[in-house]
């Protein structure tokens, strides 16, 4: 038994003959569909549906009142080991590119990572690994806090699809709240494995 | 692939659960509340049924052309960095699996949910081969420490209450004894599971989507364990059915919109994450499996079903599944859906499943990529008729049945035998063991004439017009 | 004036003749002469949805035959008619006089409203209504919006019910859940069949209803016969004994 061998060569031939041995009528491929739903305040809608499903909202009005607001939030206020990878934003006392290993983050309290952009119709941002060396922080980490700039906010997910490329290699994610199960009697509890809590930054 | 017998008894295992009258109710009432979670999704997006036709259409459209998007997905991940292998059947893609593990001398491993490797039962494989697996998922912990398969493919522990889950977990973690509180409850999962994804040597998952112009795969989860269980380590095994790729990037905003919405009601699940090649120096497996999918595809009738986006919307709604629960399909896919795909893969074995069924046919309106789940069903009652594996009784019965409805005389001879009986002879005549009509119900009041003597009467008197 | 054939399943010509006979009794109100052929006695979906269509399609066969000869066939059951409509397809596939068939059979809400085009009656029914939504009807003929699907909210049978005089039609917490009769899936699936039906009949208890109506007796037969085996007080009513101004008990 321990010896069986993984798939034999053909396994990649012998499916694809017998998917093509049955001519099938051709259906046509429709046009990517736009027919989106819109909304008046974007940002009002990502925070009503952001609170839904668990997140809190901020918007910072002036460019100069982000980081003191974000001083006093009581996630940052209480966090001992902290991520930054927001330029400008100098929360940060651990460096993740200082770290090898990802399971060395098991005791980080709170990740300060860049949102790209801002999805109205489903509280989602999407976030990618280009700043953060090892991606395990967006999971690992007790808190998350996404900044978005506040002019990156579509209203639905065609539109952000429409933005997204993805030529080469790469890793990217929706994040729309914090982790969360409702697997016991499906009452929602929140944070499951991942971050206890997500706040989205709007900022100028 | 055949499969073992026995055969499956689904209206015995449904009565057996129904007997439990509160438990029945609860269970049905946990679904409920996700169905109507769900419809308060839908119905806030005007654009609702477009969505499906597209996504049925995108579907259709793939099917249609498989292989090329196939090959292209190869080419595409393999660009990326992806190491990509085909399996023919359960016992390939296992073997697959455990090559890689081996490999890598991995050891432990922490699987994010799964259909596909549930219905290769990989774990048990695994485990025999010595290799150590955790579902990290919650329900799919839960029921993994029960030693018991899934009962619905969404949420895989809705049949079991929370005071069995502290039970569970005072035993298996050493929560507090007669602790029910999920919140406490999931804490306690929660700091177990972290250490397990520490230790972990190598990270399976499923695939949501796979994309043929990028060679990406999407996986959605709302714990944020697969992702856990893939970033610390450096291997990824991503297991996916052949039928799950669609077409370009765009067409994902479809898909999930859909999936959030139609499997929790949610408006998409909390992490949606997309995988383009490996992570920093690491591998990404990513194993294709036919298993019968390529028959399915064959096949006018049933081909459509290979739409199916595992949100677990079909199982929700269905008034049978809500009251009998997932087990009593005897199969990793339960509810409507199930009942077409597991007689595909054992007619006999399953060829109870598509009678499990009113043809209420809210699953097909509720299905987010337009699958005609009752009209399949109905499809698969006649298959197995033909193939003679309906029971003999019912057999039997639809002969005599059409027999006599064919003779407007004889009909009425019997059903005025029937009424005459019903009006005078003992209830025992007609409520007994081999009646099932009447264990619960009453018969009709019979009439003391049929509608059609009557009527015939009443035209001879005055004969009609025309 | 179009020859029109009222077509009185099986069921209902031997146990439920007043539904026919109120049937006849509304198209007549209409100005509408429908004739009762002998035959068909059944559609051919009892056999059809066992899956035994060699068993259903001598039925539909004679179906076609008969009663393609009429102007317009009408039928108050939804599923029977959706039988015609939807499934003959599949059994009578190359049979063109079965198209024309399709198109001229009617469920007996939708005849009046789409093809004779009434006023909703307003006779007094003083009563508190809990309507089934019969699954057949509604998800196959559409004769009301489903409650899975998104778009305009409508349906036939509360159209014709909710001017009636002194009406009202109770709020249900499951607005079109199935009643669990499914034909042989009643006594196949006996214990899930009767759960469901008493899970419905709960929701119409909490709602108050104190006549239960539906475009389709078959339904009302599995759950008047739960009814009454507990002594229910909820009466059963075929929409077409409503309409006709017969009351309860
Ligand atoms: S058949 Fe449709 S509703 Fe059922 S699980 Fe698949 S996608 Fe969801």
């Amino acid at each position: 038994m321990s010896a069986s061998l993984p798939a034999d060569k053909n396994a990649r031939q012998s499916i694809l003959e017998r998917i093509r041995s049955r001519e099938l009528p051709p259906r046509e491929l429709p046009p990517l569909f736009d027919e989106g739903i819109r909304y008046a305040d974007r940002w009002a809608q990502f925070q009503e549906v952001l609170s839904s499903v668990g997140g809190q909202f901020l918007s910072v009005a002036d460019r100069d009142g982000v980081a003191a607001t974000l001083a006093k939030l009581p996630v940052v206020e209480s966090s001992r080991c902290r991520a930054c990878t927001v330029p400008d934003l100098h929360f940060g006392n651990l460096d993740l590119n200082a770290v090898d290993d990802p399971r060395d983050l098991a005791g980080l309290d709170l990740a300060i990572f860049p949102g790209q952009f801002a999805v109205s119709e489903n509280g989602a941002v999407w976030v990618t690994d280009e700043s953060i060396r090892h991606r395990a922080a967006l999971f690992i980490a007790q808190h998350l806090l996404l900044v978005v700039r506040q002019p990156d906010c579509v209203d639905n997910m065609h539109q952000a699809y429409q933005r997204l490329a993805f030529g080469e290699r790469g890793y990217g994610l929706f994040i729309s709240g914090p982790s969360k199960t409702a697997d016991i009697e499906q009452s929602l509890v929140i944070g499951a494995h991942g971050p206890r809590s997500l706040t989205v930054v709007a900022v100028p | 692939m055949t499969e073992s017998l026995p055969i499956i008894d689904h209206p015995a295992a449904a009565a057996r659960f129904v007997d439990d009258g509160a438990r029945t109710g609860w269970h049905d009432q946990a679904l409920w509340f996700v169905r109507v979670k769900r419809d308060r999704q839908a119905h806030g997006l005007p654009e609702w049924e477009a969505l499906r036709e597209q996504a049925a259409a995108i579907k259709s459209h793939t099917i249609s052309r498989l292989a090329d998007y196939l090959e292209q997905f190869e080419r595409e991940a393999t660009r990326r960095g992806a190491v990509v292998h085909w399996a023919r059947d359960a016992e390939q893609h296992n073997a697959i699996v455990l090559e890689i593990l081996r490999r890598h001398g991995a050891r432990k491993v922490a699987k994010s949910k799964s259909m596909l490797t549930e219905e290769c039962h990989l774990n048990p494989f695994l485990q025999r081969h010595g290799i150590e697996v955790v579902d990290t998922d919650l329900g799919e912990w839960i029921v993994q420490l029960r030693n018991e398969p899934p009962s619905h493919i969404v949420l895989p522990a809705i049949h079991i209450k929370k005071e069995e889950v502290g039970e569970l977990f005072h035993r298996v973690l050493g929560t507090e004894a007669g602790a029910t509180d999920p919140k406490y409850l999931v804490e306690a999962a929660r700091t177990r599971l972290r250490e397990v994804f520490l230790a972990a040597d190598a990270g399976i998952t499923g695939v949501n989507f796979g994309v043929a112009e990028s060679g990406g795969i999407v996986v959605c989860t709302n714990e944020g364990n697969a992702d856990l269980g893939v970033s610390l380590g450096k291997l990824h095994i991503a297991c996916m059915g052949i039928e799950k790729l669609i077409p370009r990037c765009g067409d994902l905003g479809v898909f999930l919109r859909l999936l959030g919405r139609s499997a929790t009601g949610q408006p998409i699940t909390s992490y949606s994450s997309h995988f383009h090649g490996p992570i920093r120096d690491g591998e990404l497996h990513i194993v294709l499996l036919d298993n019968g999918r390529s028959e399915i595809l064959a096949s006018d009738d049933f081909r459509r079903a290979l739409h199916c986006i595992r949100c677990g919307a079909c199982m929700n709604t269905c008034p049978v599944y809500r009251r009998s629960g997932g087990h009593s399909y005897g199969a990793t896919v339960p509810g409507p859906i199930g009942s077409i795909l597991n007689p595909a893969r054992d007619a006999e074995k399953y060829s109870t499943l598509p009678f499990a069924c009113s043809l209420c046919a809210s699953c097909s309106d509720v299905c987010p990529v337009g699958i005609n789940l009752h009209e399949q069903l109905l499809i698969w009652r006649e298959r197995i008729a033909a193939r003679g594996i309906l029971s003999g009784t019912k057999r039997l019965a639809m002969k005599f049945a059409s027999h006599l409805l064919r003779r407007p005389a004889l009909f009425a001879f019997a059903g005025a035998l029937a009424r005459w009986g019903l009006r005078h002879l003992p209830r025992f005549a007609f409520y007994h063991a081999l009646n099932p009509w009447g264990r619960q119900r009453e018969l009709p009041i019979p009439p003391r004439r049929s509608f059609r003597q009557e009527y015939r009467k009443r035209h001879e008197r005055q004969p009609p017009r025309g | 004036m179009p020859r029109v054939a009222l077509f009185v399943p099986c069921y209902i010509d031997q146990f439920y003749p007043d539904v026919a006979w109120a049937t006849l009794e509304v198209l007549e109100r209409h100005g509408v002469r429908a004739k009762v052929p002998e035959m068909p006695t059944c559609c051919g979906q009892p056999m059809a949805n066992t899956g035994c269509v060699n068993e259903a399609r001598p039925l539909a066969e004679q179906f076609v035959e008969v009663l393609g000869r009429f102007d317009h066939v009408v039928c108050p059951s939804g599923s029977c008619t959706a039988m015609v409509r939807q499934h003959y397809e599949h059994l009578l596939h190359g049979r063109t006089d079965y198209v024309a068939l399709r198109n001229k059979t009617w469920e007996l809400t939708e005849y009046l409203l789409d093809v004779l085009r009434i006023d909703p009656p307003r006779s007094p029914f003083p009563y508190r209504v809990g309507l089934h939504q019969s699954c057949h009807g509604l998800r196959e003929l559409r004769l009301g919006s489903s409650s899975e699907t998104v778009g305009p909210r409508f349906s036939k049978a509360q159209k014709l019910l909710e001017s009636m005089q002194g009406i009202q039609l109770v709020k249900l917490t499951r607005p079109d859940e199935c009643c669990g009769f499914g034909g042989t899936f009643a006594v196949q699936e006996e214990a899930i069949s009767c759960r469901m039906g008493l899970d419905r009949i709960h929701d119409h208890e909490q709602a108050g209803t104190e006549v239960l109506t539906a475009n389709d007796m078959s339904c009302l037969m599995h759950l008047d016969g739960l009814l009454r085996r507990d002594r229910r007080p909820i009466r059963v009513l075929h929409i077409a004994q409503i309409l006709a101004g017969r009351t309860p008990n």
